[in-house]
């Protein structure tokens, strides 16, 4: 057989059927709930008089909604209950696996399902949420759908799609000090453009990649979408499965073996042939900054906010003009001169164990600087707050003046009361630096748990990497 | 879902690039648990000049005069003209939901990103990938003539100018078909129970770890 890619191998293991045009049936084993985008297709399944196909491969949680802080008084935004009240009166109509609010398991739902074993190196996953990319890190065919194909495979366990082509992203070489893998994903945003992956799944490999742990291979994984990927890889090595051994939903000793051979199988062959290739220099990458409206707009901590006048293309230098107006800002500036309100370090980005620890280095013995209003810091689970408050995470944090939340997607996408107010502006660990995200006419700033962290402290913008 | 085969109506010219989902309806609105009635918030805040909360009257906020969808020639248009990378950001279909409840059949754009491209589909909306100089030319057509108007015709992939100039555009063979006829998916899809239960079988046998 030809030399195969990692998507090749993965697409080829689920083709229940295809057409002479291309158009295929693909099988789908994880399926990943969350309240937001499940209730029209719960009601579609309802109204037709359909069933699961098989309700052992869905696995739900809220987390979209859900408040940070006081859950004892439950949710209290009527509409936003309505919703999460709406996911576990579906689960319980039709038998889902859901960890409801008050579970110490409930979380983000790109971080619940990892973390349980549940998504698997060779599984195809897919979330009603674009950032399903993430569990691409465990050599997983992973990614976002829409409401309509989520009712589509629960009904058929099945997906309608057609293959994409495969880009080769290769990042060779050492990160610096104080370079993350979030670094990494704004980089390579930054040079393929936030539609440069469009049509294609992207393989993350060089030996900067392999020398990832699995938290930061899922924060890249989560940010191939921000560059247009749907679908994030990186080959299974003996870092996923150390990762998973013993998960709650990881295979059991019995057959263990046999899933681990298989997962050794799950890499790119020598002489694959990619569609394309990008390939970065680890030295050169800098802890990043975004100093505009789309994770493309981004800089090294180092340089300066660019001027849209030196902007040849008239689309990208009006899209340029246009954001400096919305973020307050002017050609030039320095971005360590740039002020900060606020802080969030959360998100299916970057919130997981080794995103706090890396925050709470830097936060250790220093105090929120007087001009941030507010330092928010909300894990990606209970599980990950668990955790953290048994390191004393939490006790750096709330010393220095953070805000130490419960799990939930909180300040990414303020749907529930974390938000920004207008014009403020946010260090953000999240993932989308769009107009409004974090509330209307606030302003973010994407970067790393520790330049967040640095930025807090300082009450502007630091290079980590200085530190 | 809705069918499409043909219409001539009056475009709505959004000149942007990377016009996300976020932009498209924004997450305040995403709380509701119904496929309908997004139309009046589609675009919230660009096009009413207050914030914008589910439950309020939308008829009686103020309109951002600016905004293009709100100026008197482009009312009732079904068609939308934007930049690059259209429907960026989140996969929620609440966006196409937000886009066809106003009013939109038709979406033309250089590119779109892959998941809102797709959710066009499964609601009766048409997005069609359009060269970029020829958008260029559309954008400029419209701002030159009043009364701009295309049609735009599935079943022989062509958009038909107001001069006569046609521009053919290319749509997966399986999803013209769902379109024209108002197909969904599942429907089609549940035609083929038997291979599906064969490859789960065949599957779970292969690798028992996906079921333990």
């Amino acid at each position: 057989m030809n030399a195969q890619t990692l998507y090749d191998k993965l697409w080829h293991a689920h083709v229940v059927r295809q057409d002479a045009d291309g158009t295929a049936l693909i099988y789908i084993d994880r399926h990943l709930v969350h309240e937001v985008t499940s209730p029209q297709a719960f009601e579609g399944l309802k109204l037709a008089g359909r069933k699961l196909w098989r309700v052992a491969s869905i696995m739900a949680v809220a987390d979209h909604n859900v408040p940070t802080t006081g859950r004892d008084q439950g949710i209290t935004d009527p509409i936003a209950r309505l919703q999460v009240e709406t996911l576990d009166k579906n689960c319980a109509d039709f038998g889902v696996n859901e960890f409801k609010m008050s579970d110490v398991r409930q979380g983000i739902v790109h971080v619940v399902g990892p973390e349980q074993g549940a998504t698997l190196p060779g599984m195809t996953v897919v979330c009603g949420d674009s950032h399903t990319s993430t569990h691409g890190a465990f050599a997983a065919l992973a990614h976002g759908i829409g409401t309509s194909e989520v009712e589509h495979v629960m009904a058929t366990q099945c997906l309608v799609a057609k293959k994409s082509k495969a880009m080769l992203v290769k990042v060779e070489g050492l990160l610096g000090k104080g370079v993350t893998a979030k670094d990494v994903a704004l980089a390579i945003i930054g040079k393929i453009g936030t539609a440069g992956g469009t049509g294609f799944a992207i393989e993350f490999a060089g030996s900067a990649i392999r020398g990832l742990s699995m938290e930061g291979r899922m924060t890249l994984c989560n940010m191939a979408i921000e560059g247009g990927a749907r679908a994030g890889l990186v080959a299974a090595d003996q870092t996923t499965i150390d990762y998973l051994k013993g998960r709650p939903y990881a295979p059991k000793a019995d057959v263990w073996e046999q899933a681990v051979a298989y997962w050794n199988t799950l890499h790119s062959d020598a002489g694959a042939v990619f569609d394309a290739v990008v390939e970065l220099d680890a030295t050169d990458i800098k802890p990043q900054v975004t100093w505009g409206t789309s994770p493309e707009m981004v800089v090294s901590v180092d340089g300066s906010v660019p001027n849209p006048a030196d902007m040849t293309d008239p689309v990208k230098r009006e899209g340029a003009e246009r954001a400096l107006r919305y973020m307050g800002l002017e050609a030039n500036t320095p971005i360590t001169a740039i002020q900060i309100d606020k802080v969030f370090i959360g998100s299916c980005t970057n919130s997981r164990i080794e995103d706090l620890r890396a925050a709470a280095v830097v936060a250790q013995g220093k105090t929120v600087a007087s001009n941030v209003k507010l330092a928010l810091v909300v894990p990606g689970s209970g599980l990950v707050k668990a955790q953290a408050e048994a390191e004393g995470l939490d006790k750096i944090f709330i010393a220095a003046g953070f805000e130490w939340r419960d799990a939930g997607c909180s300040m990414c996408l303020a749907m529930n009361d974390d938000r920004l107010n207008p014009g403020e502006r946010c260090a953000s660990t999240s993932n989308r630096n769009f107009e409004g995200r974090q509330g209307q006419g606030g302003r973010t700033h994407l970067v790393s748990p520790a330049m967040a962290a640095a930025a807090a402290i300082a009450g502007h913008f630091v290079d980590v990497s200085k530190l | 879902m809705r069918k499409f085969t043909q219409l001539n109506s009056v475009v709505t010219p959004l000149d942007r690039a990377n016009v996300d989902t976020d932009a498209i309806i924004p997450k305040q609105f995403l709380k509701s648990i119904q496929r309908a009635g997004f139309g009046p918030n589609a675009f919230d805040e660009w096009r009413y000049l207050d914030h914008g909360e589910p439950g309020m009257d939308n008829s009686v906020r103020p309109l951002n005069p600016d905004f293009v969808l709100n100026q008197p020639r482009f009312q009732g248009a079904q068609i939308l003209l934007a930049r690059e990378n259209f429907g960026c950001g989140s996969s929620r279909e609440h966006a196409p939901w937000a886009l066809e409840d106003y009013g939109f059949r038709v979406i033309i754009a250089p590119t779109f990103a892959d998941i809102f491209f797709n959710n066009c589909f499964k609601n009766g909306l048409l997005p069609i990938r359009l060269d970029a100089d020829k958008v260029d030319t559309l954008f400029k057509a419209i701002a030159a003539k009043d009364d701009f108007k295309l049609t735009v015709d599935l079943e022989n992939q062509a958009i038909t100018l107001p001069d006569g100039m046609v521009y053919a555009f290319e749509v997966d063979a399986f999803r013209k078909h769902c379109l024209l006829n108002g197909l969904d998916d599942i429907g089609l899809t549940l035609q083929h129970v038997a291979e599906i239960q064969a490859f789960e079988a065949k599957r779970h046998a292969a690798q028992p770890w996906l079921v333990a």
